[in-house]
């Protein structure tokens, strides 16, 4: 028998490793970041940044954020984007308020398969119409905001959620000081986590992102994958509006606006990559929280205006993503 | 007779207008190793694609196992057991070697959760059998070319297949590779597997395959075993030419003589550095040579083209054109100095699909023909119609869409744009992929010409012929590096080829770690 | 299968007939819906308000399909109406052509920002003008400390609402900014290189084009318009509101240039349809008011138009 040639690839470099699982300089950039910025706004404002009250607001405001960036991560990471989540946010606020006078069941379901209705039909028209996600998304961002307008009678009606019902009950509930708000994104993301990297979808949506035309010859179900993550970032952003609602009491439906650019901040920031194939749920967290942090110390100063706040998210942002982009062009040399 | 593994019936296939398989027929046998050449253009990849269920035929059917078939999607195919392994490599570069040989497949636990360590340790078993050894962990797009596509076999050959296509499988794959895969063929033909052998490499289909087919713009041209024919005759064949026209001029429409230019260079490029793709290379070019660069896919030609040409930025190295040396050098400086280039992709990188054949044509030349920022209509229909006939580009009207034009017109478009320009130097990276052979044997009598008239040229093609033919000094590449210069007599076919074998048996005799470019910067 | 091929070529055909002209069709026929069902439709002063309503929406809608030509897009639009919204009043004491050139000077200060952004920096477009959206917004409430200020300026007051020979001199603004666009697209070599860098960027820096240069001029060439809108805006209203002024516009922009035939994929640009499509926008929410239908039902209408004039220009592209 003849030997077979050998044909080694030259040996990986000597990498950091963190309890012999790979950690990327880039990709920790977020939660190094957020890290020095804690750091040093518990220094520079000791007690009122620092304490568990302010925490524990920053967590409940992040909250929100975070389960839209969770479904927001799988649309971006699949080489999409969905800019209807703000207004999905809306709508299911205001149904879930409509709902609740046939209890809380309805309160809860009503919005949630609504959501899920609107991701349908995106996925359907950008996997199998083929129209580009941007204005998809863009169009059903306009039709939720309008049909939340429409059950809310132009915003002349607020439905209030009264305040014995369950679901205000267990949306206003705290467990070991965390708001219920908190606790459902933590179990989003872990789920997410799980299902993005330990399962075959994940697997695939990754691959999707990455190079779409290889994924089909690959055998991957490419258009279920892309359809099945915007289903996943409505229902997200229903359930999140279920629980604004919850908390409020109420269904408004005027929030959630410029909610979808703040989660695509937040994912970009994590170090996931706005072209599609590689990204992280642990770095959308570090970014959520980081977005929320920055504004929470702006806060802080007091003397600055909210006006400044929003120079600053916005400076922060690009300056955030440029790095990012450094540091990925960096290493792809 | 047994049932054919797959049987193609006088299938056809038109694509905007263009015929690109008319009542093509096809048999292919379990246990046999079928070979289907042919030019660029003649129709190979449409046959594959319709087999496997990328397009639909427009009449004709196809046959597996006995059965007819119309898959409609490329998983369908392979579900059903016909795997295919492409020229590009059709994989996800961001994710790990692992992922991508088990995608869609991945080892899961009870729990129904991906089960990472015995994904990569299978990963590493299977790889090893194809003699690769490397960190299944890593991102696949880190490593080189010959590797990945080497994944891509294994992958394609994981799934119980009973056929399996291979597209130019050895493009670029090391002379080492290239046994491991006649390994691999050998047993997928001792398990009965039907192998389509597509390669325009005829000694590969002399030494790898029973039978062969010749395709020949969108026809079949030819059927039969490969020990009834010989190279020769398959080349004639292939070009629809005279066997006795061949033997004497060649597979191109070059002419045989190879011109020894002497004097200062028109262009010089020194010591272009650029990790890991580019190793100190140096291209002289004189007024009136055909300058060629051959080598492997992935052997850094077309990065020195494009470093060439100012498209690329150089880690250190220089351009100069007439003897003067350029600062900054660009695209637009290049054009400036009189160099011009048509890239590989002519898709991707070359024509604006959108714009009409004349915006096109002009594209380069604008500046030329503005005043005070507006072009004047009638210079640029006086430019784009004398340079339409002269490359007797056929269309319609120069206000069509060049989208709608053939490869070899649209080609011909990119040419007419870096010529009216009129250049002293002309870099051409794969003039005739996927152009017919008509528009084919144009091009090349045109870079003849336009090198008679005193342009020089740097001629890069993956069909060695046309290098060896059309080139009056050829350089071979490997690894980014330039391994050898022929000259005169030296200019062949097994000259190129050797020097490529030998620079990686040598390689060979070292440490492993220079292989394969290390693809970080250690200074990061 | 002649059959078939004479079905598909007419099918084509139509296809073709509805990407290019279908706004217009959808146009005339909200017109004559309007004519025939909606009382005081076809008075001159009706006419002229709807004109003048879409003014802004239609300059910087142009601006727009410009940015959307290079295969990029501007979302900071609204912003910067807000930002030269706000510097109006602050300038206006040295006289108000002045203070017009200072909004100006700020939209090309924005572009010019855009532009680098996406140009130098090689960041996506829509991130980059994101982060200009969020903090040219706060930057305009910074400047008007977060207020509305009235302006009284006769200069202004006339250029906002004043009309010369019956047309209205903000519909002559959109007017002349359309046709230099036309002009600059068709026949300047700068509309050439827009198109080339949206159509295939990587072709145009081959072919030698300055593709840096044209995507920072494109960009200057919105925040421009962007401003423009928004003095004209403020002229209108006689007040310099920067929390309102611009809200939202980057949407009515983008639907503008989308259902108006310019395809989001670059390479072409539609300036006769983005006027149009703002138009038929405007149209649709008009005619929601006049027929007494829930504001909300105009939002759901133009959503379900922007896919149709999208799923239309679909099917032109696989053919």
């Amino acid at each position: 028998m003849t030997t077979t040639p050998e044909v080694i690839a030259a040996p990986a470099r000597r990498r950091l490793t963190i309890r012999g699982r790979r950690w990327r300089p880039d990709r920790a950039g977020a939660p190094i970041v957020l890290a020095l910025v804690v750091i040093g706004g518990s220094l520079v404002f000791g007690d009122s940044f620092a304490s568990a009250q302010n925490f524990g607001n920053i967590a409940l405001d992040s909250s929100y954020l975070l389960l839209i960036a969770i479904g927001m991560t799988f649309v971006i990471i699949s080489g999409g984007i969905d800019l209807s989540v703000g207004s999905l946010l809306a709508l299911a606020g205001v149904l879930t308020a409509y709902g609740a006078r046939w209890g809380s069941v309805a309160a809860i379901v009503l919005p949630l398969l609504v959501c899920a209705a609107f991701g349908l039909v995106n996925g359907l028209l950008i996997a199998r119409a083929r129209i580009a996600p941007f204005i998809v998304t863009l169009a059903a961002l306009l039709f939720a905001r309008g049909l939340a307008f429409a059950v809310a009678d132009e915003g002349n009606t607020v439905y209030i959620i009264p305040a014995d019902l369950t679901l205000t009950r267990l949306g206003q509930a705290r467990w070991l000081g965390l708001h219920a708000p908190v606790w459902l994104a933590l179990l989003a993301f872990g789920v997410g986590v799980l299902v993005l990297n330990r399962t075959r979808f994940g697997q695939a949506v990754f691959a999707v992102g990455d190079n779409q035309e290889a994924a089909e010859l690959m055998g991957l179900p490419v258009a279920r994958v892309r359809l099945l993550v915007y289903v996943a970032s409505a229902v997200l952003a229903g359930i999140a509006g279920v629980l604004v609602a919850a908390q409020t009491q109420s269904g408004l439906p005027t929030i959630g606006e410029g909610r979808e650019l703040e989660a695509i901040a937040a994912v970009v920031i994590g170090g996931t990559l706005l072209s599609g194939g590689a990204g992280s749920l642990s770095g959308t967290l570090a970014g959520v929280l980081l977005l929320k942090v920055i504004q929470n110390l702006i806060n802080q100063v007091g003397t600055l205006t909210a006006y400044y706040q929003q120079v600053v998210s916005g400076i922060f942002l690009i300056v955030v993503v440029l790095i990012q982009s450094r540091l990925a062009r960096r290493r792809l040399r | 007779m047994t049932t054919p593994a797959i049987d193609v019936r006088s299938v056809s296939k038109q694509f905007a207008g263009v015929r690109a398989l008319d009542g093509v027929s096809l048999e292919l046998n379990s246990g046999e190793v079928h070979a289907l050449v042919g030019e660029n253009g003649a129709g190979k990849s449409t046959l594959i694609k319709l087999i496997t269920g990328v397009y639909r035929p427009d009449a004709g059917e196809v046959r597996y196992l006995g059965e007819p078939v119309a898959f409609a999607r490329p998983r369908d195919a392979q579900a059903a057991g016909i795997s295919t392994i492409y020229q590009e490599v059709n994989l996800v570069p961001l994710r790990s070697v692992a992922s991508n040989l088990f995608l869609g497949r991945e080892p899961t636990n009870r729990l129904g959760l991906i089960d990472y360590r015995r994904m990569h340790r299978a990963a590493r078993e299977t790889l090893s059998r194809y003699g690769i050894s490397v960190d299944v962990r890593r991102p696949l797009g880190e490593l080189g070319l010959g590797v990945q596509q080497m994944i891509a076999v294994a992958r394609a050959l994981s799934t119980e297949a009973r056929v399996v296509i291979m597209d130019e499988p050895t493009s670029s794959l090391e002379p080492r590779e290239v046994d491991l895969l006649a390994g691999v063929v050998d047993t997928l033909r001792r398990e009965r597997v039907a192998v389509l052998y597509v390669t325009h490499k005829l000694d590969e289909v002399f030494r790898f395959c029973e039978r062969v087919t010749v395709l020949r713009d969108g026809r079949r041209a030819h059927t039969g075993p490969v020990a009834g024919t010989t190279r020769l005759r398959l080349v004639a064949t292939m070009l629809g030419r005279d066997i006795d026209d061949v033997r004497e001029h060649g597979a191109t429409t070059f002419t045989d003589e190879h011109r020894s230019v002497a004097g200062e260079p028109t262009l010089r490029a020194v010591g272009l550095s650029r990790r890991p793709y580019l190793d100190d290379v140096t291209v002289d070019v004189h007024a009136g040579e055909v300058v060629g660069l051959a080598g492997l896919l992935g052997s850094g030609r077309t990065e020195t083209a494009k470093a060439m040409f100012g498209a690329d930025p150089v880690d250190s190295g220089s351009v100069s054109v007439d003897g003067r040396t350029r600062r900054r050098w660009s695209p637009a400086a290049a054009i400036r100095n009189g160099v011009g280039m048509i890239p590989e992709d002519r898709k991707a990188e070359g024509v604006i699909a959108e714009l009409s054949v004349r915006d096109n044509i002009v594209l380069a030349a604008l500046p030329r023909l503005t005043t005070a920022g507006f072009l004047s209509d009638r210079r640029q229909a006086d430019l784009v119609d004398t340079f339409v006939k002269r490359l007797r580009i056929k269309v319609a009207s120069t206000d069509q869409k060049v989208r709608e034009l053939s490869g070899g017109n649209q080609q011909k478009v990119l040419l007419a744009r870096m010529l009216c320009l009129h250049p002293k130097v002309l870099i051409l990276d794969e003039p005739t992929r996927g152009v017919d052979v008509g528009a084919k044997a144009e091009i090349q009598s045109l870079i003849d010409e336009l090198a008679e008239q005193g342009l020089g040229v740097v001629l890069i093609s993956s069909e060695l012929e046309e290098v060896v033919e059309g080139a009056d000094r050829v350089l071979v590449l490997r690894d980014g590096a330039v391994v050898a210069t022929l000259r005169g007599d030296d200019v062949s076919e097994e000259r190129v080829m050797r020097a490529i074998a030998v620079a990686s048996d040598e390689a060979a005799a070292e440490p492993s770690t220079t292989d394969a470019p290390a693809p970080e910067d250690p200074h990061a | 299968m002649l059959d078939t091929l004479r079905r598909r070529r007419n099918r084509a055909d139509v296809l073709r007939f509805l990407q290019v002209g279908g706004v217009y069709v959808a146009t005339a026929l909200i017109l004559a819906f309007n004519l025939l069902f909606t009382p005081n439709f076809a008075t001159l002063a009706n006419l002229r308000l709807q004109l003048v309503q879409v003014a802004p929406v239609a300059i910087v809608a142009i601006g727009m399909a410009l940015v959307i030509a290079t295969e990029g897009i501007d979302l900071s639009v609204g912003s910067t109406m807000a930002i030269s919204a706000a510097l109006l009043p602050l300038y206006i004491g040295y006289g108000v052509w002045p203070a017009i050139a200072v909004a100006l000077l700020a939209g090309v200060a924005v572009g010019a920002v855009n532009g680098s952004l996406v140009a130098f920096a090689g960041m996506q477009p829509i991130i980059a003008t994101l982060g200009v959206l969020v903090a040219g917004r706060g930057l305009a409430l910074v400047f008007a400390n977060g207020r509305l200020t009235e302006l009284f300026d006769p200069t202004l007051d006339s250029l906002g609402n004043d009309s010369v020979l019956g047309v209205p001199i903000s519909v002559l603004l959109v007017l002349a900014v359309a046709v230099i666009a036309g002009v600059v697209v068709r026949r300047a070599a700068f509309g050439r290189q827009l198109l080339a860098v949206g159509g295939n960027r990587a072709a145009a820096s081959l072919a030698g084009l300055p593709v840096k240069r044209t995507l920072v001029a494109v960009y200057v060439v919105s925040g421009v318009l962007a401003a423009a809108a928004g003095v004209l805006s403020t002229a209108r209203q006689g007040a310099s509101d920067p929390s309102f002024v611009g809200l939202l516009i980057e949407l009515s922009a983008i639907t503008a240039v989308v259902v108006g035939g310019t395809p989001l994929s670059g390479g072409r640009v539609r300036i006769l349809g983005t006027l149009t499509g703002a138009l038929l926008m405007q149209l649709i929410t008009a005619t929601v008011i006049q027929q007494n239908l829930p504001d909300s039902t105009a939002r759901m209408i133009q959503a379900a138009i922007i896919v149709a004039a999208v799923y239309v220009q679909r099917g032109r592209s696989r053919a």
